[in-house]
């Protein structure tokens, strides 16, 4: 009983957004929204990974001016470093792929993903 | 876009969005953030100014700052410094700690207020990622902010 | 300086990456650049191929000696970033960089009218170590961010004709199929590193439990990887991103396609490995994705008259091929005598075959090119007799077409007998369709030769003659390699594809590495 549910919304959180994230991939027809489902998807599975490194009681582990009883008890931080490491990818991902809506709007005048179909078959 | 309220804003948070970017690089290895997360806050800072200008002066400003080869150069540097570490160990190994050369002081073990001038190589990471990182960056915001400036010109 | 050979592998390639924008508006330079620092690569690869068979596994860690953190209470953990190389990494490797190679030859010529080059060699470059890096890592985040830089490099190379809308709609639909597969990578990598702790293969392979959480894991690398590899029900972005990348990126992109393949082959042989229960029924999967694949591929191809869109549906169906093969061998794995009997033959067939297509398919692809490059046109309807004034691309056709068929000198014929033979002894219904999907890619090139090579000289091609020196030198390799690997297929099975099997299949060996045995 102790306090389960507050322990699993993060994670309640991530299989929202993932569902939210694939909906508007799947259904949305402007292409902008699509781009903006990628980054949902990309911002639930790095909370996922947060979440995960999330100990109760640990300490950051930054040495610089730290409180006395933090010692011993640092945590890992390698989920944290995952995250930035995908956040910096996230970014030329989503500059690469609003570079092509610019581009794709210039040539087709519109942004709705049924109408730019022109490679087919 | 460029109303008084953006530009009176810029005037004042600009410059400090700006050094308060070089610091979180300086400080990479002492403190969270790092060459990116500075980076990317100085970008962000350029960002500002960029926005707050009419494109003719942007363009002028930016024409004199060569931000493809500051990106090259940070790719570089990173790239020299960790191939310093194949003298005897292995790439990325940290060869500047505890040798007295800039940043190379040693680290004092446990809880301490920070020594600015440790690190090792980190620290000179730090720094090119960060070069990197906000050419990049900035670049991104330019070119976006040229297009679009144009189209609406256009129609 | 040996054993720095896996760091030299990417840092090399990464420093001519990141020197290429500074050649400016000095394309020939550049290209140049590009074929030397690709050239110095094929040369590091075959060193690290040779230290590798013959001295095993090469463990390399970045920036400390060993792999290990020992706590004080002894208890250690690997947490670098290392590299893992063993004998299947180096023959990915060398394709990798064998193909980079030769596409920056062809592309010397081939895009000498476009603008921006600096940048198309520097994401030529930026591919080529996303791939080896996919390739040579040991670690599941390193897969992840690899897997990334090649997405990223690979899609803005799609889009790189920038002046064709079709261009940006392929490169956006590709970055879109990576970005999300990655993600799927990136969290399947996050369930793992939940439950075990760590980020290594090796040590999560050694200690992984196959509970449900490790099975929803699986799913989601599975999918992800196959998606990326265009397995066929998420084939649908392939022949976009072929047909409008420049032909000269064709060879690495193709590498980078079966790079997936690779890390799809690296979790369901090593990372999971251990589990002996489910490895058969996966194995099944493989095998029934792969005859869909190549089933389907093949009739797709069949009504296409663009000859780039029709060379890469059949990208797709020989595609098949090399999951058939290997998931033949899956299945078998943890059953030694069949493993002996016929399991080992047929993923050598199905890794043999990663290499076989991808050179006779980069040559194909590269013809097309040259059509392209001296017609205007990928129309094949409006072509017709070139084979009088472009020779040489008529042979080298001639020879690719007579290799993705299966006829026998050429190289296509000793991997798929490999395939034929073993899998009719797991179940003859797949060897049926293997060989019937054969036919009827003989039938297609038969008929993209007969209407762009054979029939009355047009007169509107007039004046065409044969495309330029290094584009017919870099399709004149590939076609020979094709003629050497038919003949003298042995000398390749042993050298190269028995030791990345045997690597694979001894999956306890990847496991106990150096640092934590």
């Amino acid at each position: 009983m102790n306090g389960s549910i507050f322990v699993n919304l993060p994670f309640i959180v991530v299989a929202v957004l993932l569902a939210l994230g694939f909906y508007t991939i799947g259904f949305k027809r402007n292409l902008i929204k699509v781009v903006i489902g990628v980054e949902i998807l990309e911002g639930a599975v790095n909370m996922f990974i947060v979440a995960l490194g999330y100990v109760k009681g640990g300490y950051a582990p930054i040495y610089t001016q730290a409180p006395p009883e933090a010692a011993g008890k640092m945590v890992l931080p390698t989920p944290q470093a995952l995250t930035l490491t995908s956040i910096v990818i996230g970014v030329a991902v989503s500059a690469l792929m609003l570079a092509f809506a610019v581009n794709i709007y210039k040539h087709y005048g519109t942004l709705d993903v049924t109408k730019i179909r022109r490679l087919r078959g | 876009m460029t109303t008084t309220i953006i530009r009176t804003t810029t005037k004042i948070l600009a410059p400090l969005i700006l050094v308060f970017g070089s610091y979180i690089i300086l400080h990479g290895h002492l403190t969270p953030g790092g060459g990116f997360q500075g980076g990317a806050v100085f970008a962000s800072g350029l960002a500002l100014l960029i926005v707050a200008n009419n494109k003719e002066k942007v363009k002028e400003l930016f024409d004199k700052v060569p931000l493809s080869q500051l990106e090259s150069l940070g790719a570089l540097g990173f790239l020299g410094i960790g191939a310093l570490g194949l003298m005897g160990y292995t790439f990325l190994k940290n060869v500047i700690a505890n040798s007295d050369f800039l940043f190379g002081a040693p680290t004092p073990k446990g809880i301490n207020p920070g020594y600015l001038n440790t690190g090792g190589t980190l620290s000179y990471l730090n720094i090119f990622v960060g070069t990197k990182v906000l050419a990049g960056l900035t670049s991104i915001v330019l070119i976006f902010f040229l297009i679009l400036r144009r189209e609406r010109d256009e129609w | 300086m040996m054993e720095h050979l896996p760091a030299l592998m990417i840092a090399v390639p990464l420093f001519g990456a990141f020197t290429a924008p500074l050649f400016k508006k000095h394309y020939r330079e550049v290209s140049i650049w590009t074929i030397i620092i690709t050239g110095i690569t094929v040369v590091l690869s075959l060193l690290l191929a040779k230290e590798v068979v013959t001295g095993g596994i090469m463990v390399y860690v970045f920036g400390a000696d060993k792999p290990t953190l020992v706590l004080p209470s002894g208890y250690s953990v690997p947490i670098r970033i290392m590299f893992e190389v063993d004998a299947m990494s180096v023959f990915m490797a060398i394709s990798a960089t064998l193909m980079s190679f030769i596409g920056a030859l062809y592309s010397y010529s081939h895009v000498e009218r476009e603008t921006g080059l600096e940048k198309y060699y520097a994401l030529l470059m930026l591919l080529e170590v996303g791939i080896l890096g996919m390739v040579l890592t040991g670690d599941l985040f390193n897969l992840f961010v690899f897997l990334e830089i090649a997405g990223i490099a690979g899609s803005a190379l799609v889009g790189f004709r920038n002046y064709r809308g079709e261009a940006s709609e392929a490169g956006i639909k590709y970055l879109m199929v990576s970005s999300v597969a990655s993600l799927m990578v990136l969290f399947a990598v996050g369930i793992l590193y939940g439950q075990y702790g760590n980020l290594n293969l090796a040590y999560i392979a050694k200690n992984v439990s196959f509970n449900m959480v490790d099975m929803i894991a699986l799913g989601l690398l599975f999918t992800s990887f196959a998606m990326k590899c265009g397995a066929v029900p998420m084939h649908y972005w392939v022949p976009d991103a072929y047909t409008e990348v420049p032909a000269g990126i064709n060879p690495p992109l193709l590498v980078a396609t079966y790079a997936s393949l690779y890390a799809l082959f690296r979790v369901s042989f090593t990372l999971f490995a251990n589990v002996v229960i489910d490895l058969a029924r996966v194995g099944w999967i493989m095998s029934i994705l792969g005859v869909l694949t190549m089933f389907i591929g093949v009739t797709m191809a069949l009504v296409q008259k663009d000859v780039k869109r029709l060379m890469s549906y059949h990208a797709i169906s020989q595609t098949g091929y090399m999951l058939l093969g290997v998931g033949v061998g899956l299945t078998v794995l943890h059953d030694p005598s069949k493993l002996a009997e016929f399991g080992r033959d047929a993923m050598a067939g199905g890794v043999f075959h990663i290499i076989n297509h991808i050179i006779y398919k980069s040559l194909l692809l590269m013809t097309a090119g040259a059509l392209f490059y001296v017609t205007g046109t990928r129309n094949l309807n409006e072509m017709g007799g070139l084979a009088r004034k472009m020779p040489i691309t008529a042979i080298s056709f001639m020879v690719g077409a007579a290799a993705i068929s299966g006829l026998p000198p050429f190289n296509g014929f000793a991997s798929k007998l490999l395939i034929y033979e073993t899998s009719y002894r797991l179940n003859p219904l797949l060897t049926v369709f293997a060989m019937v999907t054969s036919v009827l890619t003989l039938a297609s090139f038969v008929k993209v030769f007969a209407s762009a090579f054979l029939g009355p000289p047009l007169e509107k091609f007039e004046n065409t003659r044969e495309v330029p020196k290094p584009m017919i030198i870099a399709m004149v390799i590939l076609a020979a390699l094709c003629i050497l690997f038919g003949l003298f297929p042995n000398l390749v099975l042993d050298k190269l594809v028995y030791p990345a099997v045997d690597a694979l299949i001894n999956f306890a060996q990847y496991h106990s590495w150096g640092g934590l045995a």
